[in-house]
């Protein structure tokens, strides 16, 4: 089986599977056998099942034989983020202190998507408990970009959108807390979308920053990325912040002729001209506007005057929240405990516990938060941060009092090399500049890829659209791709050997 | 030594107590989960993933909670929030599994309110009317318990083991204003708190299984020629029954009255204490003492969303709310005329006991008698069978018929007794076949008439002590006429008697 266009989506390949034209085990083969060639190149798979994987081609495989109606995923194999809890094997959060956890539960998304007939194809590598934007902060190693194995994959959910640009799976999800979807999606030239804050539950995603994670989805189209959050969307009792409304009919909205006709799309000029934007990224997103402008979009230049504090706000909420989410991993019921000599007594144990169990970001955010958290310090920083949220959340309302999406670079610039921030935080922290901005607002964002630079880099653009627009955020993206006749692909590395 | 001390003497204090009371509500399930909360299930039987803390696990507000906790709030008088929400406290303890306490920090769902407390006669001197103490609130907030650690001491290292059943139960925490200055006034208010609780449903009170817990915050306020100087306040945690309130209050009185003396260290001058009681040794032991308060990082829970509570639900709290000890008091007292100490004695029972006193009084009975039955004989059954009023197997309108029998001069006392006895043996036994059971029949009142005709005539000298004015003469008949007819009412018998002396003048 070759990979072809056919064969790297997953609307494509859930036709073939119906139509029996090609087996689920076959396909799970296939994928496997990918996984064995190429995974240890760019380690986005920390775990995977085998066994059950095949078996459950199997049986998708007797009921599309049987002539059953089978569900819309049946068959198709998606990867998981590790932090989002599984049945299945480990839920690592590429932590030491979660290394051998095993989940008695699957997460909401989990179950969703195995509800839709999703095969669970591997966990993938992030950033430990998703801080980083370079997927190095893992106990597993760094994944490395399909692209360039130099360069980074993005994060934190870098192993998802390396897994998918690899063509190791046509879909994964990931988690997005100030970026980690989009980012990586962009430097690894394949769709990510961060769904609305609540249209997707929380139910079993890890926990870092409450108020801000979302699970999402990779895909190589924003087809499949419809076709995925049809299946994973929708209100959740067991969610306190999960919404009640209903959940449209994604892949009708993406399908519908003209999207882009008539549609108010509102550039950040602040974004396209900021300095720091690398100038071929400026050149590809000055190009994606004059298409949607010759397509028949309205133009729009907005003003967002709080975009500054994003980042500041920031990385004052999301550490507050972390340094209490992650007070449970104390080594007193479960993951990993200390055994030196010195965690003699209870606090002792803690506190190395926490010393070795946590990688250096992950202690670095703690005590940020810890810090911004405690009396004295409170009003001055984590009072203040959620005043200056509300002034963002504020602008957007504004800008989409006149438009139906904005648009802007997801990135400041494409995928950096391995090792070249991760020693200065700060550096890393700017990679957000573009992106935290719908997490603080809880609006949804996609990046989709727009056309490479020059040394073959993807290069993502960003689309950012109000509270429950997805079906308006993913129809304009797509008008979009269909315009340029955009053919996802694989980076000439992950191609099929010629057999 | 501050010579402080040396202005005051031993006997110059009055107590300052305020009681932190952490009530267990009766809900079903836990705060923010579905799991029980029933007691004494084999450890870490009773949890999930969010009670667990299990990492991805989010938590869901129990409804019923928050309906409980504005109950009370309407029945202690306090301020329902429009708006409440909820608070992380963050700190270490192998007990919490999440690192944090989900509970309400400044947003609590009930503000303000008092307590009045009945304050016994030997207090206050003044008759036989309730004397009330008003005891001011400053709030009443939800949060989750925590587990409970459990140290073996058998195997051969100490050994801790914990059980997390407890984990995430609903607890009401009720804070008192400094008002209380006595231990057995602050006794007296954890009983009427207690009471209330179990009153309107609220808590089941069981102080065994630690549905009611408190803290105590005591210090003194040493006033001598127009001078005050209060003790640095201490305190007390893990008071978890009346006696030890009482015991734990009274011995840091004496503690703090001879510190103070000793070293005259006033407030602010020494750091804040917290000591727990040791009942098995009868002494409170220093647990924490710090120049600052702890800090928990409090901040709201971003996995829940704030509640407003609506003004239905504000009615339907305080409707619900109505049914208080105090409110029966009232009508024990004031609409059935039964003496403070007996009504209190009905009171202390439990509402079931209330209303069963009412409902026999519903069915036709005399108030005050039916209290005396109840405070002798249904409640000595009770307590002999170890049984509620629901079991008791007489129901109100058999008590009625059965003390309308003595009312009608069918049965004396001593016959009801054993009438009674026949009753909770056969609970589908009607009164008359009690009765009857017994050997009595009705004598109607011209057999009775006959039999007091004969007894007059043979008993001359009774008429002339009865015409002298002495009316109890006729006491002296009863007996005889038992023999003649061992069913004859004494009470109608000495009527009928007094009755025919009359008529033959």
């Amino acid at each position: 089986m070759n990979t072809t266009p056919e064969t790297l989506t997953l609307s494509a390949l859930g036709q073939q599977l119906r139509s029996g034209g090609l087996s689920c085990r076959r396909l799970i083969e296939n994928q496997l056998d990918k996984v064995h060639r190429s995974n240890a190149s760019i380690n986005a798979i920390v775990s995977i099942d085998s066994d059950r994987a095949l078996a459950q081609a199997d049986h998708w495989d007797r009921q599309i034989a049987s002539g059953q109606s089978v569900p819309a995923l049946a068959g198709i194999p998606i990867s998981v983020k590790d932090n989002l809890c599984s049945k299945t094997g480990v839920t690592s959060c590429g932590s030491r202190m979660l290394r051998d956890f095993r989940s008695p539960y699957d997460a909401h998304v989990v179950e969703r998507l195995q509800d839709s007939g999703a095969i669970l194809f591997g966990k993938t590598n992030l950033d430990e408990f998703a801080m980083g934007g370079s997927t190095e902060t893992s106990i597993f190693g760094p994944s490395h970009n399909p692209w360039d194995l130099r360069r980074t994959c993005g994060g934190s959910s870098g192993g998802s959108a390396a897994a998918v640009a690899a063509g190791l799976v046509p879909a994964s999800l990931g988690t997005d807390t100030g970026g980690s979807i989009r980012q990586p999606a962009a430097f690894c030239g394949v769709c990510g979308l961060k769904p609305t804050y609540g249209r997707v539950s929380r139910w079993g995603l890890i926990s870092y920053a409450s108020s801000l994670d979302t699970a999402g989805i990779f895909a190589q189209s924003v087809e499949d990325i419809a076709i995925v959050l049809q299946s994973i969307a929708g209100h959740d009792p067991r969610d306190s912040t999960s919404l009640p409304h209903d959940v449209p009919n994604y892949l009708d909205a993406i399908s519908r002729a003209n999207p882009i006709q008539g549609a108010r799309i509102g550039v950040i000029r602040d974004q396209i001209e900021s300095p720091g934007l690398d100038p071929h990224v400026r050149r590809s997103l000055l190009d994606a506007i004059e298409t949607y402008r010759k397509l028949g979009a309205k133009i729009l230049d907005v003003a967002m005057p709080h975009s500054k504090y994003c980042i500041a706000t920031y990385y004052i909420i999301a550490p507050c929240e972390a340094s209490s989410n992650l007070a449970r991993y104390d080594g007193v019921h479960y993951g990993f405990r200390s055994t030196a000599k010195t965690a003699s007594t209870l606090d002792r144990m803690i506190e190395q516990t926490r010393s070795e169990g946590f990688g250096p970001e992950v202690q670095r955010r703690i005590l940020l938060g810890t810090y911004a958290l405690s009396a004295g310090y409170y009003d001055a920083y984590y009072v203040q941060a959620l005043r200056v949220r509300r002034l963002i959340r504020q602008d957007y309302d504004e800008a989409f009092a006149n438009v139906d999406v904005l648009l802007g670079p997801t990135t400041p610039q494409p995928a950096f090399r391995l090792g070249e921030k991760i020693a200065d935080p700060i550096q890393l922290y700017l990679q957000d500049l573009f992106t935290v901005g719908a997490n603080l607002a809880g609006i949804p964002a996609l990046s989709i890829p727009i056309a490479p630079g020059p040394e073959g880099l993807p290069i993502g653009m960003q689309l950012q659209a109000p509270v429950l627009a997805e079906a308006k955020l993913l129809s304009i993206a797509a008008g979009y791709h269909r315009a340029i006749e955009y053919q996802p692909k694989l980076p000439a590395a992950f191609e099929d050997p010629t057999s | 030594m501050n010579d402080t001390a040396t202005d005051f003497q031993a006997s110059d204090y009055r107590v300052v107590i305020g009681l932190e009371v952490h009530v267990q509500l009766k809900t079903q399930t836990k705060l923010f989960c579905r799991c029980s909360i029933r007691f004494g299930q084999p450890p870490n039987s009773q949890v999930c993933p969010v009670c667990l803390g299990l990492p991805g696990a989010l938590p869901v507000l129990n409804a019923h909670a928050i309906e409980l906790a504005c109950r009370a709030g309407a029945a202690l008088n306090c301020e329902l929030a429009d708006l409440t929400k909820w608070d992380r406290k963050n700190y270490f303890y192998p007990d919490l599994p999440k690192g944090y306490q989900t509970s309400q920090y400044d947003l609590p769902i009930c503000s303000g309110g008092y307590v009045d407390i009945p304050i016994a006669p030997s207090v206050h001197p003044t008759g036989s009317q309730n004397v009330y103490k008003r005891i001011r609130l400053v709030r009443a907030h939800l949060e989750e318990d925590a587990g409970k650690s459990m140290h073996d001491e058998h195997s051969g290292r100490a050994d801790s083991k914990i059980d997390l059943n407890r984990a995430g139960t609903p607890l009401l925490e009720i804070v008192s204003e400094p008002d209380l200055s006595c231990a057995e006034e602050a006794k007296t208010y954890l009983s009427e708190l207690r009471l209330l609780m179990v009153y309107l449903g609220v808590s089941d009170g069981n102080m065994q299984e630690g549905s009611l817990r408190a803290d105590a915050n005591v210090n003194l306020h040493f006033v001598r020629d127009g001078k005050t100087v209060a003790t640095p306040i201490v305190e007390v945690k893990n008071l978890n029954s009346f006696r030890s309130v009482e015991r734990a209050i009274d011995f840091e009185v004496a503690r703090q009255s001879s510190e103070f003396l000793r070293t005259g260290l006033a407030i602010g001058q020494a750091p804040k204490q917290t000591r727990g009681w040791n009942d098995a040794l009868g002494q409170t032991e220093l647990q924490r003492q710090k120049e600052e308060e702890a800090d928990y990082r409090y901040f709201p829970c971003p996995d829940l969303v704030p509640i407003r509570l609506t003004s239905l639900q504000k009615q339907t709290a305080s409707e619900q709310s109505a049914a208080t000890p105090t409110h029966y008091r009232d009508r024990l007292i004031h609409e059935h005329q039964l003496k403070s100490n007996d009504a209190e004695i009905l009171i202390q029972q439990g509402k079931p006991v209330v209303e069963y006193f009412l409902h026999c009084i519903q069915a036709g009975a005399d108030a005050k008698r039916v209290s005396v039955w109840m405070l002798q004989d249904v409640l000595r059954t009770l307590n002999d069978r170890s049984i509620g009023i629901e079991l008791y197997p007489v129901s109100p309108s058999r008590m009625a018929q059965l003390l309308a029998a003595i009312e009608q001069g069918r049965v004396d006392t001593s016959q009801a007794k054993q009438a009674l006895a026949k009753l909770i043996d056969g609970p589908s036994l009607s009164v008359d076949a009690a009765i009857e059971s017994l050997g009595i029949v009705r004598v109607d009142a011209s057999e009775i008439e006959l039999l007091c005709k004969e007894l007059l005539a043979e008993n001359a000298d009774v008429i002339d002590k009865v015409r002298a004015g002495n009316t109890k003469a006729v006491a002296a008949l009863v007996g005889q006429a038992k023999k003649k007819n061992r069913n004859a009412d004494p009470r109608l018998v000495q009527e009928t008697c007094l009755k025919l002396i009359e008529q033959m003048q």
